[in-house]
């Protein structure tokens, strides 16, 4: 008994062995299309994101969407030439509430996406590419196609998206008007504070 | 609604704009102004426009919210079509035209017959060929309730309501319920973006200010802007 439950541990390591690496090695766009698959397929059918249960809707993007993002790079390039001024600390707690209201933006946003198809645009990388750029496009009845690309970036665990441009604009360039704004009013410190007011107000309200 | 009166005034306000000049940022050199214009702006919306819109939705059945996007989005295929000439861009122009035509055949536009037909919508517009032909953006401006726009977006869209087909009806109180449906219709199809801005934006005024100007700058440039400079 013992002797069988470690040999099938033993060969689900194996398993986790070979298909790791294989994972990791998933291309960018080939990841994107899954990723959006997988999250429009949940949007369309599960009863409890369409009826707009937020707990639900927020362990739908934990899970599925957040795995997939670089926040670390993603904050870097929103503070721009103010990163380095911040301290690790600050740089943590800016990485920590920029993800948090993400991930609330993101909530208010999921339902929207449940007419919409997604066709993508085949990609010509460089094999050897450290940093692409996925085209896809959301089609929505009566309006003009939107373009939505992912700016990746190669890691030790695979892709990460770390900019989302849609129609144009860019998550990222956005955001650094607005830090470079509040750190220009109140330092790094004001700039987290006001972060973490924001959080809190927005889930107060949900 | 008196769109034409309500337009002289922008336009003049687009004059005064353009003379002032004040210390600032580069592309917002107005912002007090701005800023002023956008907290007159709030409130209405709040309270009027944003609450006509969400009414809209709720009470009026999608197809028939469908048709009436479609019927303003013909005209605009049409002004899209005249801006992608302007700008030499024939194929895309073609597609524009030849939207109009299959789509006003008949039903005045009500249904979007050439999407299913697979002619790609375009959105071409006048501050789009302004900016083909090297006109520069000019100073950012808010307008309250029309939104985010530029001294040459601005123009571009006068110029467009000033020879839009709605203008030229000779009922003042049809052409007037139009405009208004208009307006409904286009705050509607803004929703989902404003509110995502209301969760989204540390100042909305910041944000939307971005936002507007990152997304003319991939317009103009047709999907390929120059990379910004990384500050």
């Amino acid at each position: 008994m013992t002797f069988s439950i470690s040999l099938r541990f033993a060969a689900a390591l194996i398993l986790a062995a070979v298909a790791l690496p294989a994972m990791a090695q998933e291309a960018p766009d080939a990841l994107v299309k899954r990723t959006s698959g997988e999250v429009l397929q949940v949007v369309r059918t599960d009863p409890k994101v369409a009826a707009g249960d937020k707990q639900r809707i927020r362990e739908v993007i934990e899970t599925m969407l957040l795995p997939n993002f670089d926040f670390e790079k993603m904050t870097a390039l929103a503070m721009g030439r103010n990163w380095n001024k911040a301290t690790p600390e600050q740089q943590k707690a800016l990485i920590e509430q920029f993800r948090t209201l993400l991930v609330r933006t993101y909530s208010g946003a999921l339902s929207q996406y449940k007419d919409q198809t997604i066709d993508f645009k085949p990609m010509r990388a460089d094999p050897a590419a450290t940093d692409v750029v996925v085209r896809s496009e959301v089609v929505r009845p009566g309006q003009a196609p939107v373009q939505i690309d992912y700016g990746m970036t190669k890691t030790a665990n695979g892709w990460k998206a770390y900019d989302v441009i849609v129609g144009g604009v860019s998550l990222v360039t956005n955001y650094r008007d607005e830090f470079n704004e509040q750190i220009k009013g109140g330092g790094v410190d004001g700039l987290i504070q006001t972060l973490r007011d924001k959080n809190k107000g927005v889930s107060s309200k949900s | 609604m008196k769109m034409r009166a309500y337009a002289a005034v922008v336009a003049a306000l687009l004059l005064l704009s353009a003379c002032a000049s004040a210390p600032g940022r580069a592309d917002d050199p107005l912002e007090p102004m701005n800023r002023a214009m956008y907290a007159i702006n709030k409130p209405i919306d709040d309270h009027v426009m944003r609450p006509i819109a969400q009414a809209y939705v709720d009470y009026v059945p999608r197809l028939v919210r469908l048709g009436v996007s479609n019927v303003f989005g013909n005209i605009d295929d049409l002004f899209s079509g005249i801006n992608g000439l302007l700008q030499g861009k024939t194929e895309k122009a073609g597609n524009d035209f030849g939207r109009v035509l299959v789509n006003s055949w008949g039903l005045f536009g009500l249904v979007d017959i050439a999407s299913d037909l697979g002619i790609p919508k375009g959105n071409e517009d006048f501050g789009q060929t302004f900016g083909y032909w090297g006109i520069p953006q000019g100073p950012y401006l808010f307008v309250p309730l029309w939104g985010p726009t530029t001294v040459r977006d601005g123009t571009g869209s006068l110029i467009r309501i000033w020879y839009g087909p709605v203008g030229y009806i000779p009922n003042v109180a049809l052409r007037n319920i139009i405009y208004g449906i208009g307006s409904v219709d286009l705050r509607a199809n803004a929703l989902g973006a404003t509110s995502m801005i209301d969760e989204a934006a540390l100042d909305p005024y910041t944000f939307v200010r971005r936002a507007y100007l990152q997304r003319r700058q991939y317009l103009v440039y047709d999907g390929n802007p120059p990379p910004e400079k990384d500050d």
